[in-house]
């Protein structure tokens, strides 16, 4: 099935992660998972089932104390340069304006911001829709705003890989919707391998190649479905009988576990 | 027909009651202060009270006057001078204190309790021996200045600088950004509403460093001058200097709320810029 060319960016061997070993609960356990290049994964499970620990792992901001993840052939030991987070509160500098919240990232790791990389960030806003918001500070912002601002941000480095952590969680769900169109209108302009954490199965099933369901913790992989609903989705989608089937799927996992047990 | 004309009548007397309870709102404390004063003037002008017990405002007023303007701004310039250089000096050795202590946790348990030590001796106590180790001099009364200002800005600029999101420590850590740029460009920039909120407390205990610096050890200074005139019994004229020390006391501590509405907008929040 897969092609050479769209052999695993990101792979994961039955990972686990033990965040106490004293009391030797784990928080995730035996994740198996092979990511493609400029797919777009979202994971879905209860809360505390350890959706965050799987995305912290390919960040390399957390070491799985079992199995192996690895990216592009390469394992996982510290972060690398080539991805972007976005994170489930915008988590914008206050004291700096939204250009140069986007360019925080340059100026953190390097120290220095060049001319080139302004109007990167300036391209970046107006293609999020928000050049005239430049010059702002964050809290003029709505939070739909303030989100975008976060993704732009992740996307400034290019990075290959995208995290995103329940990144729409905190807005309401008009906003919610729109921002989700918003990003697929991103991702279809930069191709970009995607994992998405979110808790709302009908975003997951909105948004993703596949979709990661998970069980409550210690989180192990309950299913992965492909989602073949065509592309490009709109709010069309939503009343599509083929949605509609693959959320009731989602559904069945999560709230009947002991069937698939 | 009644109840349909009530609506509009307690609208009505809703936005009377609205209209007066802003009005309180702002001109509350001016209205106490007056009513305050004026009560204290009555008090002491028709209840016989001994001026040396409870001088009238109106004779605190006249003792004010009595005074030269040049001797005041003696007196004040002793005051000023020492609890500047305290709180300059507290700044200076706190905050970097306090930025070590955040990043390193050996230096934070070792200080740490060596601090809540010299914070619990009542500096009042300590305060004579310092003069009688550094002499009668103003560094002695800057030391006194700085042992009572320094604590509460050391524990402010430590919780601002740990209660920083733990995402951008996140967001710092996935960029691999070298750790003095976390602290600088993340950790400190989110202290600094807890740091002024420090430095409101610090430079009210300044004045009252430099003052009980004054009452162990000088010849200037308005805590002096309040200690000189209470032991001749002038008692209106100590009233007169403990309100203008009250009234410095105000003024720093506005200049450093004005200094952080200057220089950090975006740290007080929206609705009481």
């Amino acid at each position: 099935m897969t092609k050479a060319s769209e052999r695993a960016f990101v792979r994961m061997e039955q990972v686990g992660h033990c965040y106490d070993p004293a009391a030797g609960n784990m928080a995730v356990q035996q994740i198996d998972l092979e990511i493609h290049r400029h797919e777009f994964v979202a994971v879905v499970g209860p809360s505390g089932c350890g959706k965050s620990t799987l995305l912290r792992m390919v960040a390399g901001l957390l070491i799985p104390s079992a199995g192996k993840v690895s990216v592009f052939d390469r394992q996982v030991t510290e972060p690398r340069d080539d991805v972007g987070i976005v994170f489930q509160k915008p988590t914008l500098l206050p004291w700096l304006t939204v250009r140069d919240n986007v360019l925080f990232p340059l100026k953190h790791k390097y120290g220095l911001v060049t001319a080139a990389d302004k109007v990167r960030a300036e391209e970046l806003l107006a293609m999020a829709g928000l050049a005239q918001f430049s010059a702002r500070m964050p809290d003029e912002l709505s939070g739909g705003m303030q989100q975008r601002v976060g993704i732009v941000r992740a996307l400034l480095l290019n990075p290959d890989i995208l995290l995103m952590d329940e990144p729409f969680s905190a807005l309401d769900a008009m906003t919610r919707e729109q921002i989700g169109f918003d990003l697929l209108d991103i991702w279809t302009e930069h191709p970009k391998t995607v994992l998405f954490i979110t808790h709302s199965i009908s975003e997951a099933v909105l948004l993703a190649d596949r979709v990661l369901v998970m069980s409550q913790r210690p989180g192990t992989v309950l299913d992965l479905i492909e989602i073949d609903i065509p592309r490009p989705r709109s709010s069309a989608t939503i009343n599509s009988p083929r949605f509609a089937e693959l959320t009731a799927r989602i559904r069945k996992h999560i709230y009947e576990p002991e069937v698939h047990a | 027909m009644s109840q349909k004309s009530m609506p509009n009548k307690t609208a009505l007397s809703d936005k009377a009651t609205l209209a007066i309870r802003q009005w309180l709102l702002n001109y509350a404390s001016a209205l106490f202060f007056i009513v305050f004063v004026v009560m204290w003037e009555l008090i002491c002008r028709f209840g016989k009270v001994p001026v040396y017990i409870l001088p009238s405002p109106v004779s605190i007023v006249n003792a004010f006057f009595d005074v030269e303007f040049s001797r005041w701004l003696e007196h004040l310039w002793a005051t000023l001078r020492v609890a500047l250089m305290g709180f300059a000096l507290s700044i200076c050795i706190s905050i970097p204190l306090a930025i070590a202590m955040v990043r390193s946790e050996v230096l934070s348990r070792t200080i740490y309790p060596a601090l809540v030590v010299i914070q619990s001796t009542p500096v009042v106590a300590v305060a004579p021996l310092i003069i009688v180790l550094m002499g009668t001099g103003d560094m002695s009364r800057v030391l006194i200045t700085c042992l009572i200002t320094f604590f509460p800005l050391v524990v402010s600029t430590a919780t601002g600088m740990l209660e920083t999101p733990e995402e951008l420590i996140e967001l710092s850590k996935s960029l691999r950004a070298p750790r003095y740029r976390e602290t600088w460009q993340i950790r400190i920039p989110y202290a600094i509403p807890h740091i002024f909120s420090g430095l409101k407390v610090s430079i009210t205990l300044a004045i009252i460093g430099a003052v009980v610096a004054e009452f162990v050890a000088a010849e200037k200074g308005l805590g002096y001058f309040i200690q000189f005139s209470t032991s001749f019994f002038k008692i209106p004229q100590a009233f007169a200097g403990l309100i203008f020390l009250a009234v410095v006391s105000l003024v720093l501590f506005k200049s450093v709320q004005w200094a952080q509405q200057w220089l950090y907008p975006w740290s007080i929040p929206k609705n009481k810029r």
